[in-house]
């Protein structure tokens, strides 16, 4: 009889022993905000264009947080849709109808001599990638430009255009072969 | 034969096996029964801005410029570049983009220039003792002289000479191991006196201990002559010629350091962690010439072979000479061109067409007929043969690497290593079903290149974004902080009317001003210090001005914000 006791006891004292490290833990090793609402927005393109519904990429990751489609980020395309089922465990959806499933990569141009300076998409781009003050001319930083489209619609006298990025020798990369060729002589053409 | 088998004993140093390899037909002989040549002087060179790895040289002359020989034409920008120089003197006639020798067929920005055929050098300055100089220096003028790796890749030689790291072994790979290509062994025939005293300024650069030549034993010639100049120089116990049996490709940079000192090259790491530094012996012979005769790099020995030549050979050729300017020269039969190929025939690129011109890392030009290179033939599926894999120089799984490359299964690529690929092609050499591997890696390499950029700018434009929200949300409380000041003062100034006699409008000045500053202390006590203080001081100035003033200063200070916001940027 009395062991019965001496294993309830103990037990007992294992309970209380666990619970005042696990309500010590819960109040000192709190992790700040929702770590799958970063992990989702590391995903993201960073586009910050609105296009998914919402005023950038993290509200779009909380939203996805909160049990929102995954498949409505026309920038990231099928691989961000992809990797966001990945990541939650879902299923792949296809992307929202109207996107192209490998988005082209476009930055803003301002026509500088048309700019009157009203600083208004400088005022609309999320990330600052905009250089100009009121009645200056304004010009993009192309490095820093994410393609957003969001500065188009505010300029009054329509002097912003999206232009494809061209593509460089130090851009450009091998194409997956598609049946031929060997290594030198794998692009064979006509000689000029 | 029996001189081969001689030169191999005399070479007492133990020299460790190559991991896999292989041995293509060498096709060597057609270019080295002529000494090396010289072609007349193009009418024009067409020189590209980006001729070494890293970010392009800026042009620092304009179209209509005159030049001298070996002027300074565009400068470095940037840590990895190298600067450019006329290799003739004459005038610039267009900086636009040409067709250069890249597998994309782009056309990029080149400098073009008219020669007058004057051929006068610019003021050089020489050195008679360069011991006299600090390292450092020498290293400067061999980033002033614009040399980069003349092997291949085209890394700018200066940066490999100043890593900071302790160098003790300087290997000047005289491998050459690719078929068709014999710059490297006709110019230490002819040179390798200069090849020697290049290497002893590299090993004085560094302060390497000990000095490897490494040279392939199907280069007999070669070595007698190295072995004649290092016995005559001053230097013959610090340097070492070694010779090791042929075998494709034991000129890689990592492939070269295991045979020649057994040690492997960890993934992800450059020989100089191990204290090794590599240079190709043309390297050597420009670095002579840059430190002792002040000469920058303008020519170079190119190889032109390939059936559809009638003499082929090695040529020392002008930087910038366009390539069927060179291939007349060597006697090319139009009819019989199939592919014309930059490099050799394993790792080069074919080039469609006659105009592209020759840069620092040309080393060779194939005039090849269709019968030399026919088509290859259509790929077979994979067998799982697993010859590709004994092949690989680098350890690495060719054909797993195929699978993923083909299932585009980037992190499986990058499992098995793939930036490991040193794209020596001896997987597809060997191959039974003829299969492309390396343009998978290649393509593979490529796309992962570009995925990683994405992720970098990615970041970049969180962080913008992030601190944009964090700079708006100020502004809006600074904005809030004005509005009640303002609105309290109104209440005050309203309620002091309601107390003063009717008539009486005027306000006690000192008071208003009193109650002013209350206002605005009790609106900003919530703010930050540094904020309080700001917003204060320019309220102070910003009430004082009239509204039109103030639209635009308040449209200045968000673009001061913007530039401020933007300054961690433009310097980092
Ligand atoms: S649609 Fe635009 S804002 Fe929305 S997540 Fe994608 S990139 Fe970000
Ligand atoms: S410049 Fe225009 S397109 Fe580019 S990020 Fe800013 S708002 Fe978007
Ligand atoms: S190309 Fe790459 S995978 Fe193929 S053998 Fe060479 S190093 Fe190995
Ligand atoms: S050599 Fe070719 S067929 Fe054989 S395992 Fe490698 S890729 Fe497959």
């Amino acid at each position: 009889m009395e062991i019965v006791l001496y294993a309830v006891g103990a037990l007992l004292l294992l309970a209380v022993l666990f619970g005042a490290i696990l309500g010590f833990a819960s109040i000192h090793f709190k992790v700040e905000g929702n770590p799958i609402v970063d992990q989702i927005n590391e995903i993201l393109p960073q586009t910050q264009c609105g296009q998914c519904g919402y005023p950038g990429c993290r509200p779009y990751a909380e939203a996805i947080a909160n049990g929102d489609a995954i498949n409505k980020c026309p920038p990231g395309g099928q691989a961000t849709v992809n990797a966001l089922a990945d990541l939650l465990d879902m299923e792949p959806q296809t992307l929202d109808a109207g996107a192209d499933e490998v988005p082209v990569t476009r930055i803003a141009y301002i026509r500088e001599a048309e700019c009157i300076g009203c600083t208004k998409c400088l005022q609309a781009c999320p990330v600052d990638a905009i250089l100009g003050a009121a009645k200056q001319m304004h010009t993009v930083l192309a490095d820093e430009c994410t393609g957003c489209d969001l500065c188009v619609d505010p300029c009054p006298v329509e002097c912003i255009e999206m232009r494809p990025v061209a593509v460089t020798a130090r851009t450009w990369s091998w194409p997956l072969p598609s049946s031929d060729a060997l290594i030198a002589t794998d692009r064979r053409g006509q000689m000029l | 034969m029996n001189a081969q088998t001689n030169l191999i004993a005399s070479s007492e140093r133990k020299i460790w096996p190559l991991t896999g390899g292989v041995h293509p037909e060498e096709n060597k002989h057609q270019s080295t029964t002529r000494p090396i040549g010289s072609v007349p002087l193009p009418e024009t060179l067409v020189l590209p801005l980006s001729q070494h790895a890293g970010t392009p040289a800026e042009p620092v002359v304009a179209v209509g410029d005159k030049v001298l020989k070996g002027q300074l034409i565009a400068r470095a920008s940037g840590v990895i570049s190298a600067p450019l120089h006329a290799p003739s003197s004459g005038v610039i006639s267009a900086i636009e983009p040409r067709p250069i020798p890249h597998p994309s067929g782009f056309s990029e920005p080149c400098i073009v220039l008219s020669t007058d055929g004057a051929e006068q050098w610019c003021e050089l300055t020489t050195i008679d003792d360069y011991r006299q100089l600090p390292p450092e220096e020498l290293v400067a003028k061999v980033r002033a002289a614009g040399i980069s790796g003349m092997g291949g890749a085209g890394f700018p030689t200066a940066i490999k000479l100043s890593s900071g790291l302790s160098i003790r072994t300087l290997i000047i790979n005289g491998t050459e191991c690719e078929p068709y290509i014999t710059a490297d062994d006709m110019l230490m025939r002819e040179q390798a006196q200069t090849i020697i005293a290049g290497a002893e300024i590299l090993q004085y650069m560094l302060g390497a201990d000990e000095c490897l030549i490494g040279i392939e034993d199907n280069k007999p010639e070669a070595i007698m002559a190295m072995r004649t100049a290092l016995s005559q120089s001053a230097s013959a116990d610090k340097m070492e010629i070694v010779v090791f049996p042929t075998i494709y490709p034991s000129g890689g940079e990592k492939q070269l350091i295991q045979i020649l000192t057994g040690q492997e090259v960890p993934s992800g790491k450059l020989p100089a962690d191990l204290g090794i530094v590599m240079q190709n012996v043309g390297t050597a012979v420009a670095v002579k010439e840059a430190v002792v005769d002040g000469k920058p790099l303008i020519s170079r020995i190119t190889t032109l072979t390939g059936a559809a030549l009638q003499t082929p050979g090695n040529v020392a050729v002008l930087i910038g000479t366009p390539a069927h300017h060179l291939l007349q020269h060597a006697g090319l039969q139009d009819s019989q061109l199939g592919t014309l190929v930059f490099g050799g025939p394993m790792m080069g690129f074919s080039v469609e067409r006659l105009d592209i011109p020759v840069t620092k890392t040309a080393n060779c030009i194939i005039a090849a007929t269709r019968s030399e290179f026919p088509e290859a033939p259509d790929p077979q599926a994979c067998i799982r043969c697993g010859h590709c894999a004994q092949a690989c120089p680098a350890s690495l799984l060719p054909q797993q690497l195929y699978w993923h490359a083909k299932a585009e299964n980037y992190e499986q690529l990058l499992h098995h290593n793939l930036f490991d690929c040193i794209e020596c092609g001896a997987c597809a050499f060997v191959c039974p079903s003829a299969i492309p591997l390396v343009q998978y890696y290649r393509a593979s390499k490529g796309v992962i290149r570009t995925l990683e950029a994405k992720q970098v700018k990615s970041e970049r434009s969180k962080a913008r974004y992030e601190s944009r929200l964090a700079r708006m949300a100020q502004e809006s409380a600074e904005k809030e902080a004005k509005r009640q000041a303002n609105a309290e003062r109104a209440a005050r100034l309203k309620a002091a009317k309601a107390n003063e006699q009717p008539g009486v409008v005027e306000e006690d000045p000192i008071q208003a001003a009193i109650a002013r500053a209350k206002a605005r202390k009790a609106a900003t006590a919530g703010q930050p210090a540094r904020v309080e203080l700001s917003a204060k001081q320019k309220e102070l100035r910003f009430s004082s001005l009239s509204p039109g003033h103030r639209l635009k200063r308040l449209r200045r200070r968000s673009a001061q914000h913007r530039l401020l916001a933007m300054t961690p940027r433009l310097h980092g």
